[in-house]
C-alpha cells in the first residue's frame, strides 16, 4: 500500500471519566483505501477512541487531524461534515420509520415542495441495490426486519453520506456467515474506491479476512500498530491481553463431559410452538446438563428460548416441570418457577440503562418478591458484592449507572441478575456476543461450572464451535423447526452440524423438485 | 443516603443540586415580589379560635388539591405515561358527593358515605384508564384523553347540568377546618404526599415503576409485572384526583360542572416537571412534585394579588414556568458552570505562568 497521507491522524489522545482514565496518550492513523482493525479487550478503550473520533466524547488532551487539518469535533454533526460515518455495535436506527426513510434520514432529496419522497425512495433503493439488498422494499417498516438485516440497512445508511471514513463498530456481531461475506464484498469495494475503513470485531477470523492493518489497545494505552501479515493470531491475542501464549492455550482445553443421570428431566415440553415463531417442538432439559441450540440466524433459536421462558406465550403444547404440569406464559411465572432467560438483545431487553449496576442486578430477584417485600439494602449489597466478585465485573462500583460499563461487563451484570434468582434452568441467548476473548472465556468457564453444580443450562450462540464446545447435547434447528438432536462428544464438530443443516436443505430441494414435477406433469 | 452523617453545609449543597431547588427559589422570589408590593403580605395572624390566617395560609390551602393530583401524576409519569383525566375525575367526584349530600341528612355518617362513593367512582374511572393502558395497550395520552372528555360530560349528567350545592358541616370542615391552627386540607395533602413518598422508597415500588418507565421490555423480561403495576398506578391516580375534587368542592359546598378541576391536569403535569421528573418516564421525585404544586398555587395567588388582568394571566404563568425550566435544563446550567469555571481558571493559569 502506498504510504500516502493519512486521512485520519489522532495524536496523544487522552480521555478521563470520573475515576477512570479511558484513554492515555493513544495514537491512531487511518489511511485512505485501507481496512484498519482496532483490537483490544472490552474496556481497552476501542469504543472510547471511536467516540472521540465521531465527536461524541470531548478529548482532554491530544489532537485529531483529518486530511492533515487539525479538527475540533464538538459533536456527531461535526464528524459527519468532516466525512466520518459510523455504524455502531448495536443497531442505531429508528424502528418506527420505513427502510427508505432510515437510509436517507438527513439526506432526503428535496424538491420544490419540500421532500420529494418518490425520488428519496428511489435513491434509497439504488443504495440498497449496491449492497445487494435490492429485494428490500424501501417503503416497508424497519421494525419488520430481523436484526441482521437492520444492520445492513445501517451500513447502507452510512454510504448515502458519501463518507471518506467509515467506522464499523462490531458490524458482524449479529450477521450469519453469508451476510458477513456480503458485507465484506461491500467493504472491499468501498476500500478500492479509496474509503478508509475502521473495523472493530471480536471475531479474529473476520479481522484477518478483511484487514490490512491492526492497531492494538490495552487498558486505554496504545500497544502497537501492525500490518496484518506480520502478526499471527496467537501473538495478537497475547498483545491484547498482555499475557504470554502458553496460558492462553489452557483456555481452549475442552471441558470434560458431564455424565447425565437417569433422573427424569427437570423441564419437559411436548409440542410447544407458536404460530409464525416456531413450529411444534419436543424438548427435555436435565439438571447438570448444557443443551446447545444450534442453527443459522433466523432458524428459531431465540424464538424457542423465548417460548420456554414465557416471554412469548406458546399457543400449543404442554410443559411439565419435574413431572408436574406447569403454565409458563409470562416471564414473571417463569421466574417464580426458577427459570431465567438472558436475552440476546442486551440493549433493548437486558440492561436498564439509567439504573445502577446494583439496581440492574437485583431487579429480577426483587420482581419475584413483589414490590411490597423489598430486598433489604444489606442483602442487596451482599448479592451485588458476591456477583461482582464472582464474575469479575469491572469497574467494581455497584452505584455506577450500567450504561457506563463496557458491553462485556454489562453482560456479566446481567448474568449476575439471573444467577441471583437462583435458577434451576438458565437459558443464555448469545451470552458471548460482541464481547472480547478474555470475558468470553470467563463466561464460558462459568457456564460449565454452573452445569457442574446441577443447573440445567440452555446455551445459544451463532458461533457453532462455541456451541459444540459448551454443550452436552445439541438441538439443531432450521427454518423454525427442530431437525435433529445429537449427543455432544467426539465426532461432533461445527462441520458435522453444518452438514446436518445442509443435508436437510438438500432434502427440502428434492422435495420441492418432486412437487414441481408433480405440478408440471 | 443518610443525611445525618453529613454536615448542614453538605446537606445544603445536596439541596442545591436537586432540580426542585429552583422551584423553592421561585416560590421565595414570588413571595418577595408580593412583599415589595405590600410589606404586610407575609403576616400571619392568629384568629380568635387559635387558627392561623394570612396569605401564606391561603396559598397552602389552595395548594392542597394540586399536591394530591401532582403526587398521583408523578407516579403515572414515572411509568412513562401521563394522566390527562385528573381534572375531570375531580369534577365527577365533586358532582357525586354534592348530589348525594343534597338529599342526605347533615351527619358525619353522610360525609363518610359520600367519601366512600367518591373513592368508588374515582377508582372506577382510574380503572378504565388502567385497563385501556395496560391491557388494551392504548397510549396513555389517548386513553386518559377519552376519560378527560367523557368525565366532564358524566358530571353534567349526574347533576342534570346544574351546579349542585349541598350542606354538610363535616364535609365542609374538610376544606375549611383547622387542626393545630393549620388548614385540614393542607395537612391531609401533606400526609398523603409523605405517605406515598415513604411507600415508594421503602418498598420496591419506586424501583419497579422506574424500571417500567425506563425500559418496559427489559423490565418485563426481568419479571416485573408491568400490567398489574400500571393498573394500580392509574387507579391510585384516580382516587387521589377524587379526593382533590372533594377538596375543591367542599370549600364552597358547590360543584361547578364547568369550572371545578378545569385544566388542573395541566397544573399537575407542570408541578411534576418542575419537581424534576422527566415526562419521558423513569426517575421521579415526589418531594419535587409537592414543591411544584406549592409553586403553582403561589403563582396563582400572586397573579391575583398583583392585579394582572385575567386575560394576561396564562401568559404570566407561562413566562415564570419557562424561566424555571430553563434554569433546570442541563444545557443552560452547563453554560453557567463553564462561565464560572472559566472565571476561576484564569487566575490559576496566571500563577503557573508566574512560577
Amino acid at each position: 500500500m502506498p504510504e500516502s497521507l493519512p486521512i485520519v491522524e489522532m495524536v496523544g489522545i487522552s480521555i478521563s471519566f470520573p475515576g477512570v482514565k479511558a484513554l492515555d496518550d493513544v495514537g491512531f492513523r487511518l489511511f485512505p483505501g485501507e481496512v484498519h482493525s482496532l483490537m483490544g479487550e472490552n474496556g481497552a478503550g476501542k469504543s472510547t477512541l471511536i467516540k472521540a473520533l465521531t465527536g461524541v466524547y470531548k478529548i482532554d488532551e491530544g489532537e485529531i487531524r483529518i486530511a492533515g487539518e487539525p479538527r475540533r469535533l464538538g459533536g456527531t454533526a461535526d464528524a459527519q461534515s468532516a466525512g466520518i460515518s459510523t455504524v455502531y455495535q448495536e443497531v442505531n436506527l429508528c424502528s418506527n420509520l420505513t427502510i427508505g426513510e432510515n437510509v436517507m434520514l438527513g439526506h432526503e432529496i428535496k424538491g420544490a415542495a419540500g421532500i420529494n419522497w418518490r425520488a428519496t425512495h428511489r435513491a434509497a433503493r439504488e443504495t440498497l441495490e449496491k449492497l445487494g439488498l435490492g429485494h428490500l422494499d424501501p417503503k416497508q417498516s424497519l421494525a419488520t426486519l430481523p436484526l441482521a438485516v437492520q444492520q445492513l440497512v445501517a451500513i447502507s445508511r452510512s454510504m448515502v453520506a458519501k463518507s471518506k471514513v467509515l467506522i464499523l463498530d462490531e458490524p458482524t456481531s449479529s450477521l450469519d456467515a453469508n451476510e458477513v461475506e456480503q458485507l465484506f464484498t461491500v467493504i472491499r469495494r468501498l476500500r478500492d474506491q479509496g474509503v478508509a475503513i475502521l473495523f472493530v470485531s471480536h471475531f479474529l477470523d473476520q479481522v484477518y479476512a478483511i484487514s490490512d492493518r491492526l492497531t492494538v489497545l490495552r487498558n486505554g494505552r496504545f500497544e502497537g500498530e501492525y500490518r496484518t501479515e506480520e502478526l499471527d493470531r496467537a501473538r495478537l491475542i497475547a498483545t491484547m491481553i498482555g499475557k504470554d501464549i502458553a496460558t492462553l492455550k489452557s483456555l481452549d482445553a475442552k471441558a470434560s463431559r458431564r455424565v447425565r443421570s437417569d433422573e427424569p428431566p427437570l423441564y419437559s415440553a411436548k409440542g410447544i410452538g407458536r404460530k409464525g415463531a416456531i413450529s411444534e417442538v419436543d424438548i427435555d432439559l436435565h439438571r447438570g446438563e448444557v443443551v446447545g441450540l444450534a442453527g443459522l440466524l433466523g432458524s428459531g433459536r431465540t424464538e424457542l428460548a423465548r417460548l420456554i421462558y414465557g416471554a412469548d406465550r406458546p399457543d400449543s403444547g404442554e410443559v411439565t416441570l419435574d413431572g408436574e404440569k406447569a403454565e409458563i406464559t409470562t416471564p414473571a411465572k417463569a421466574l417464580a418457577r426458577h427459570i431465567a432467560l438472558s436475552s440476546e438483545n442486551r440493549r433493548d431487553e437486558g440492561i436498564i440503562r439509567d439504573l445502577s449496576v446494583r439496581e440492574n442486578l437485583v431487579l429480577a430477584v426483587q420482581a419475584r418478591r413483589g414490590w411490597a417485600r423489598p430486598l433489604p439494602r444489606r442483602e442487596q449489597d451482599a448479592l451485588v458484592e458476591k456477583y461482582i466478585a464472582a464474575l469479575g465485573v469491572r469497574p467494581a462500583d455497584p452505584e455506577r449507572p450500567i450504561r457506563l460499563l463496557s458491553g462485556g461487563n454489562q453482560q456479566k451484570v446481567l448474568l449476575g441478575r439471573w444467577l441471583a434468582t437462583e435458577p434451576e434452568l438458565l437459558i443464555l441467548d448469545e451470552p458471548t456476543r460482541g464481547i472480547d476473548v478474555g470475558a468470553k472465556a470467563e463466561i464460558q468457564e462459568y457456564v460449565a461450572a454452573l452445569a457442574d453444580d446441577g443447573l440445567a443450562v440452555v446455551f445459544i450462540s451463532s458461533e457453532l464451535e462455541e456451541v459444540v464446545r459448551q454443550s452436552d447435547r445439541i438441538i439443531v434447528l432450521k427454518d423454525r423447526r427442530k431437525i435433529a438432536e445429537i449427543e455432544g462428544g467426539h465426532g461432533v464438530s461445527a462441520d458435522s452440524i453444518v452438514t446436518i443443516i445442509a443435508e436437510d436443505a438438500l432434502g427440502d430441494e428434492r422435495a420441492d423438485a418432486v412437487v414441481r414435477e408433480e405440478v408440471t406433469s | 443516603m443518610s443525611a445525618n452523617a453529613r454536615g448542614p453545609v453538605e446537606a445544603l449543597k445536596g439541596l442545591v443540586r436537586r432540580q426542585y431547588f429552583w422551584g423553592i427559589v421561585a416560590v421565595a422570589l414570588l413571595l418577595l415580589v408580593n412583599l415589595v408590593k405590600d410589606p404586610g403580605y407575609l403576616a400571619v395572624s392568629i384568629g380568635p379560635s387559635g387558627n392561623l390566617a394570612g396569605n401564606v395560609i391561603d396559598i397552602l390551602r389552595a395548594a392542597a388539591p394540586v399536591i394530591l393530583i401532582a403526587v398521583g401524576m408523578c407516579l403515572v409519569v414515572a411509568t412513562g405515561g401521563i394522566d390527562l383525566s385528573v381534572g375531570s375525575v375531580m369534577v365527577v367526584a365533586g358532582a357525586v358527593s354534592m348530589e348525594f349530600l343534597k338529599d342526605a341528612p347533615d351527619t358525619v355518617g353522610s360525609t363518610f358515605t359520600a367519601l366512600a362513593l367518591v373513592i368508588a367512582v374515582s377508582a372506577a374511572l382510574g380503572a378504565v384508564n388502567g385497563v385501556l393502558v395496560s391491557v388494551v395497550g392504548l397510549q396513555p395520552f389517548i386513553s386518559t384523553l377519552v376519560i378527560m372528555l367523557a368525565g366532564r360530560g358524566l358530571a353534567k349528567v349526574i347533576t342534570g347540568g346544574q351546579n349542585t350545592a349541598a350542606t354538610n358541616e363535616t364535609f365542609r370542615w374538610i376544606a375549611n377546618g383547622y387542626v393545630f391552627g393549620l388548614p385540614v386540607v393542607f395537612l391531609l395533602a401533606l400526609l398523603v404526599a409523605v405517605g406515598v413518598g415513604l411507600l415508594v422508597r421503602r418498598s420496591a415500588l419506586g424501583l419497579m415503576l422506574e424500571a417500567i418507565g425506563m425500559d418496559a421490555k427489559a423490565a418485563r423480561l426481568a419479571g416485573v409485572n408491568r400490567r398489574a403495576l400500571l393498573f394500580t398506578v392509574y387507579i391510585f391516580g384516580g382516587v387521589l384526583a377524587g379526593f382533590a375534587g372533594v377538596f375543591a368542592t367542599a370549600s364552597v359546598m358547590t360543584v361547578d360542572v364547568s369550572r371545578t378541576g378545569y385544566q388542573l391536569e395541566l397544573d399537575a403535569i407542570l408541578a411534576v416537571v418542575i419537581g424534576g421528573t422527566s415526562l419521558a418516564g423513569g426517575k421521579f421525585n415526589i418531594t419535587g412534585a409537592v414543591v411544584g404544586a406549592i409553586l403553582i398555587a403561589t403563582l396563582d395567588k400572586t397573579v391575583v394579588f398583583l392585579g394582572v388582568s385575567s386575560s394576561a394571566t396564562p401568559a404570566f404563568k407561562a413566562i415564570v414556568i419557562v424561566a424555571l425550566c430553563l434554569l433546570q435544563s442541563e444545557r443552560v446550567r452547563r453554560v453557567f458552570r463553564q462561565r464560572r469555571a472559566a472565571g476561576t481558571a484564569r487566575p490559576a493559569e496566571r500563577e503557573v505562568v508566574a512560577a
